[in-house]
């Protein structure tokens, strides 16, 4: 009696197993199937936590480029579907959902990531898997993975151009001021090294956590020391506290101009315009950029995500991206990963910023700089660009000045 | 000198929003020994409801609409403590991990509540024109903006003091929380009394939402920002000690500000916690500890 029962017991368990291992086969099976005409990609952005308020746009953008890619009969001849994960603000979250994109969903590339914390958090699973991604934002540079595509702007296309533009203004004592992460304090060694060698002094170079809302000291030191200029690389709802407040102390840009690196469109709907009118940015693109195809890029985004809506650099990274990986698949003719590697390399594309060219050696873009004053609309302005694209430089190579970083 | 001037200034601005914050953590967890973690989150519905109520009444009308929220805001923020007392906490009391966690869950819901209804990217607030700018005293700058968050502050303090201890609702309040079960024997509905407390409690975070909307954006996690400095003023302060909370705010403004001159913002809130930490290990119980002939 007793034995039967066990035995029962354990044709029980064994069903059981069995049962779940054909449940979970079933589900691998699904995953790995690219169903006949469609092609998966992912989407891997925050959409919930500090992040969201600049990711949620970028996914928007990105979204809108798959549609207007699939509109045109997609790539292959197979509609892109996207596949769209949270990274919630949190950087091992993002390596885990990139991981879940790539072994359960088996997307063909993943477009993704803003802070270069979370970048630095998926680029092991990415090259682990030799898996693609894209990343749309400008970043600190020194930084080239075989398996990631960086379609914003690296150092010098973004940062040296805004120093350059500062010298050129004549514009010689300068203040830092940055987030506490990765991004500011490497960007900052950068632009300590090109200061040197440009007779430009650093009267002042502070942090404050990410997040922090209190700039009360930080202005008094800034008014100590006496800058002509500040270089801005805060990120977040902090810029809103530093301009604010800056404005409240009565500290105008005719005195004191601040170029930031991480403003753009979006967070100065955010910041307000009353406090940071007349203050500088560098960027790639601007939504007052004037060429048809940003003209067309502004009115498909306004009339899918409502007119209040505006486009700024990050965004315009992440349409361009969509379609700069959809071109090379149709020249490497597959979706295999080292074939589009191989392909996209010299590949050229009329964005809404200009035109942008693949640097196949390093995976960047070959960008145009631009420099803009923030007016009182929130549009920004563009009062100097590059006249061409910049070859993509993120280790410094070209520069005297940058050697010993790293 | 001006600049030892001016952050003295800004040590008393920092310390002034501290206590703002912590003002009705005073009561809830100060208090009633509630740990809520949904507290940060009715600071972001003052926040909100600022935004709303300007958005409504027109930028033109920055002022008035600022001096109604502050109202409005207590109201709104009141009631969703009152909401969540009634029927999450009340079931928890006693237990504070459960408290911790169930609250936790909620601010997490409320901050995606607030981000499906306003968006994900942070919204703005227009300061009336007579926020603008700043006096000048000696070449340092007093900004109107921090000089009006000291006067609600100055007004919430005192009208709280004259609560407490003048009204009868006040030293009913005050008699549950030194003596639950002696105050319920004397009389008075305890259960009708903790309602009350939650709701001030909350609704001082909704005013204190409307303030930091004068230095910082408006976002689903802006409260989160400010809720662990709040904690910390009232545990420095000794619970439920209103000159505690007082003193720990402007204490610790006016060190931030200092350590922060003097070396960097983050090395600032190491010192900071440091601090802290070193001064529980000394005074456990806080810079005030309140004084009961209960046994518990």
């Amino acid at each position: 009696m007793r034995n039967g029962a066990r035995r029962r017991g354990a044709r029980i368990v064994a069903v059981l197993a069995l049962a779940s291992l054909t449940v979970t086969a079933a589900a691998y099976s699904s995953g790995s199937k690219q169903s006949a005409g469609t092609i998966k990609v992912g989407i891997l952005h925050s959409l919930s936590g500090t992040m969201a308020i600049s990711e949620v746009s970028v996914k928007d953008a990105e979204l809108l480029a798959i549609s207007e890619i699939n509109a045109k009969g997609g790539v292959l001849g197979k509609k892109l579907v996207p596949v769209i994960e949270d990274g919630a603000s949190d950087w091992p979250t993002f390596a885990e959902k990139a991981q879940k994109l790539i072994s359960v969903d088996k997307v063909a590339t993943v477009f993704g990531g803003w802070t270069s914390a979370s970048r630095k958090a998926m680029l092991p699973v990415f090259e682990k898997n030799k898996a693609l991604l894209w990343y749309p934002v400008q970043y600190e540079g020194l930084e080239a993975s075989p398996y990631i595509f960086y379609s914003g702007a690296t150092t010098n296309q973004q940062i040296i151009p805004g120093l350059d533009y500062l010298k050129a203004k004549g514009l010689k004592k300068v203040f830092l001021v940055g987030s506490d992460y990765v991004f500011p304090r490497t960007a900052n060694k950068e632009i300590k090294a090109y200061a040197k060698a440009n007779g430009i002094t650093i009267v002042g170079e502070e942090y404050t956590p990410l997040g922090a809302t209190e700039y009360g000291t930080l202005i008094n030191k800034l008014k100590a020391a006496k800058p002509q200029a500040v270089f801005n690389t805060l990120n977040g709802d902090s810029n809103v506290a530093f301009f604010k407040q800056l404005r409240s102390v009565g500290i105008t840009p005719k005195q004191m101009p601040v170029v930031s690196v991480s403003v753009a469109e979006e967070e100065v709907r955010g910041i307000g315009t009353a406090n940071i009118a007349g203050h500088l940015t560098a960027w790639n693109y601007y939504q007052t950029t004037k060429n048809p195809a940003n003209k067309k890029f502004v009115a498909a985004y306004k009339a899918k995500y409502g007119k209040s809506r505006v486009t700024d650099d990050p965004i315009e990274a992440g349409y361009t991206q969509v379609y700069l990986w959809a071109a090379a698949v149709k020249k490497a003719g597959t979706t295999n990963v080292e074939a589009v590697k191989k392909a996209a390399g010299g590949i050229t594309f009329m964005a809404p910023e200009g035109k942008v060219t693949i640097d196949g050696s390093n995976h960047h873009l070959y960008k145009t700089a631009r420099i803009g004053v923030i007016l009182k609309s929130g549009l920004i302005k563009e009062v100097w660009n590059s006249g061409h694209p910049i070859k993509p430089d993120p280790f410094l190579k070209g520069y005297a000045w940058a050697k010993g970083l790293s | 000198m001006a600049i030892l001037l001016s952050q003295l200034f800004t040590g008393l601005s920092v310390g002034s929003i501290l206590l703002l914050i912590a003002l009705g953590l005073t009561f809830t967890f100060g208090q009633m020994n509630v740990i809520n973690m949904a507290h940060g989150e009715f600071i972001m519905a003052g926040a909100y409801t600022s935004y709303v109520l300007q958005n409504t009444m027109g930028e033109s009308l920055a002022g008035p609409s600022l001096l109604a929220s502050l109202v409005v805001a207590f109201v709104v923020a009141g009631t969703m403590g009152l909401i969540l007392e009634v029927v999450l906490i009340r079931h928890l009391y006693g237990r504070p991990l459960d408290t911790l966690l169930v609250t936790w869950g909620v601010s997490l819901m409320l901050q995606q509540v607030a981000r499906d209804i306003f968006g994900a990217p942070n919204v703005q607030t227009t300061a009336p024109a007579w926020l603008d700018g700043g006096v000048d005293i000696r070449g340092v700058t007093l900004p109107y903006a921090r000089l009006f968050i000291m006067a609600v502050v100055v007004v919430a303090v005192v009208g709280i003091w004259v609560f407490l201890n003048r009204s009868s609702q006040g030293r009913r309040m005050r008699a549950v929380m030194q003596n639950r079960e002696l105050a319920g024997s004397s009389g008075i509905r305890t259960r009708a009394v903790d309602r009350r407390t939650f709701f001030i409690g909350s609704g001082l975070a909704g005013v204190a939402g409307v303030a930091v909307t004068l230095l910082g954006s408006v976002g689903p996690t802006l409260g989160t920002n400010y809720i662990v400095d709040a904690f910390l003023v009232v545990i420095v302060g000794g619970l439920g000690q209103l000159r505690g909370a007082i003193l720990a705010a402007f204490s610790l403004g006016a060190l931030n500000a200092f350590v922060e001159y003097y070396s960097h913002a983050s090395a600032a809130k190491v010192v900071v916690f440091v601090a802290i930490v070193a001064f529980l290990q000394i005074r456990p119980q806080g810079m005030f500890v309140l004084r009961t002939r209960s046994l518990t």
